[in-house]
């Protein structure tokens, strides 16, 4: 009797463990016999590199190279934000921090962490964006710069808990062995701490920048959304998670702008695909 | 990321068994987002009426109520645009018989900043100013300033109706586009928000949304026209030249409770409703 209770448990966890991977080769699947389609109407170069986004017209322009670049700037600056901040954050924690103070702060990104994108978003439309625009003297606020500070706010909890978990994993030996050949505290962290935990710190940055990349309603509310080749981060640019979510309500199933989407949509899973790898390969590596 | 798209999808399908249960008291209702506050008007003073009545209104845009007709997933599709040839082609594919009925009528006005010394343009210069062509503000009489152009996302039939009416002047072979460094906002109200922090904007919605933040321009029809301020009475005697009907699609001709609803809607109650908020009813 035992034997078959354990049995069957035993069938139902791996089931429930293989039901992960089990929706992302569906969904997968999926996107693929939608957005392939695209490309029975458009060049698959053509579509990556096209330069004009006019999903609506006749005949239709589908380009998605000034989405991708939009992607690509606001998460280019969202990183170059948040990753200073969010190691320095993972250092004072588990390196500097009194005992009180580390829970305190703890507690605080946690529920930084909480916080719902779209609360974020408003909060940015109505702060940040004037801010942005009277500081820079810049036609308008809604710009890529907006959208990047606002995703730093959104990734530094990612960055800080991984990196400062990596940190806390350094075997204490390491550090005791640099105090007692005479280093400072702050020669232990630059020299022994942060290159023995470096791994676990790329691996909390590449999850950190898939957060941000995939991020959409704070995005689409402060960027602008204006499909051009940006040449500076102080211009409105348009993302491809922004995109999906505008045009998806007006998009009619089985239309070219309908397949487009989807291949936006593969567009971005393969791009979160590489950064969730490289993250993977990091941590293993470590361990 | 992937669990967003589960959440997601999983939502989508149970939405959909949700709209499958339906009964006959009970009107859902999807589209424009110009007419939301209409509509919900409408909803409101008709749910009072008749307590046994539900009626349920979202916004979205015009294309997103036209395909949740199309895949049957709503009762009246608000639009503030004509149904396309090819969305009628895809309706009748799936056996649904788009029936389309005028409710009202809608004048899009041209806002900018109250600052702005520019308070008139013709159809010509809009065209002009919203493809790229026109950049700066002394080009129209106004002081040296880089245009800000503001623009609904395309999922907006107030988007297409700008497009077709000033951007290609009716002309069905018209290629103008909006400026690609045209900023796509989601809904008239962030454009509204957007004009009146901004003395460089311009942007477009019906003429509900004017408030004392933002500046109607007065538009004439062509070059030495009369310039004409988006009015109730200038839409309704046609002077000012931009401005729409507004249509409710149904799915075959009314019957029952929808017609009940839409008969209330066209009756002298329903259009006092329309002038109250702000749009022109369709006669007098």
């Amino acid at each position: 009797m035992r034997k078959i209770k354990e049995f069957f448990v035993e069938k139902l966890i791996l089931i429930c463990g293989l039901a992960s991977i089990f929706f992302v080769v569906l969904i997968f699947l999926f996107l693929s016999k939608e957005g392939l389609a695209v490309f029975r109407s458009v060049r698959p170069l053509d579509f990556l590199l096209g330069r004009n986004w006019y999903p609506i017209s006749e005949p239709a322009q589908l380009g998605i190279l000034p989405l991708i670049c939009g992607s690509l700037l606001v998460t280019l600056g969202a990183a170059i934000i948040s990753i200073p901040i969010g190691v320095a954050c993972a250092v004072y924690i588990s390196e500097v921090a009194p005992l009180k103070i580390k829970e305190v702060l703890k507690a605080g990104i946690e529920l930084l962490a909480a916080i719902p994108s779209v609360v974020l978003g408003f909060i940015g439309m109505v702060t940040l964006v004037p801010w942005v625009k009277s500081i820079f003297h810049i036609p308008t606020g809604l710009t890529a710069l907006s959208g990047s500070i606002m995703l730093a706010f959104m990734a530094m909890p990612t960055i800080v808990s991984v990196a400062e978990d990596a940190l806390y994993s350094v075997p204490k030996t390491y550090k005791e062995g640099a105090f007692a050949l005479g280093a400072t505290h702050w020669q232990t962290i630059w020299r022994v701490m942060l290159p023995a935990a470096s791994s676990g710190i790329v691996a909390a940055v590449m999850l950190g920048i898939g957060r941000v990349i995939g991020e959409t309603m704070a995005v689409m509310m402060i960027t602008g959304n204006a499909a051009v080749i940006p040449h500076s981060i102080l211009v409105p640019v348009r993302t491809l998670t922004a995109t999906i979510a505008a045009e998806m309500g007006e998009a009619v199933v089985g239309s070219e702008h309908y397949f487009a989407l989807f291949a936006i949509g593969i567009v971005l899973f393969i791009i979160s695909f590489i950064i969730n790898v490289t993250a993977d390969l990091f941590l293993h590596n470590r361990r | 990321m992937l669990k967003k798209l589960v959440i997601v999808l999983s939502l989508v399908m149970l939405e959909t068994f949700a709209f499958a249960g339906n009964d006959k008291n009970s009107i859902q209702m999807k589209g424009s987002d110009t007419m939301v506050n209409l509509c919900q008007s409408w909803a409101e003073k008709y749910m009072e009426k008749d307590p046994q009545a539900f009626i349920a209104v979202t916004g979205g845009g015009s294309g997103t109520g036209l395909s949740s007709l199309i895949s049957g997933t709503c009762d009246i599709a608000a639009s503030s645009r004509n149904i396309k040839d090819k969305e009628i082609a895809l309706a009748k594919q799936k056996g649904i018989n788009p029936y389309e009925i005028k409710v009202a009528l809608d004048g899009l006005a041209v806002v900018v900043h109250p600052q702005n010394a520019v308070s008139k343009l013709t159809v010509d210069q809009l065209a002009g100013i919203f493809t790229g062509k026109i950049s700066n503000w002394k080009e129209v009489g106004g002081k040296d300033q880089k245009i800000v152009i503001l623009s609904r996302e395309v999922n907006s039939g107030t988007h297409v109706y700008f497009k077709e009416h000033v951007l290609r002047k009716n002309d069905p072979e018209g290629r103008e586009e909006f400026a690609p460094q045209a900023l796509l906002l989601s809904s008239s109200q962030a454009i509204a928000d957007e004009v009146a922090g901004n003395p460089g904007a311009i942007g477009y919605y019906g003429m509900g949304y004017i408030s004392d933040k933002q500046k109607a321009i007065a538009v004439a029809g062509k070059e030495g026209a009369e310039y004409v301020s988006p009015t109730i009475d200038n839409v309704l005697s046609g002077k000012y030249p931009i401005s729409r009907p507004l249509f409710f699609y149904t799915n075959g001709e009314p019957q029952g409770l929808v017609k009940k609803f839409i008969d209330y809607d066209l009756s002298k109650e329903g259009q006092d409703i329309v002038i109250k908020t702000d749009f022109v009813p369709v006669k007098k």
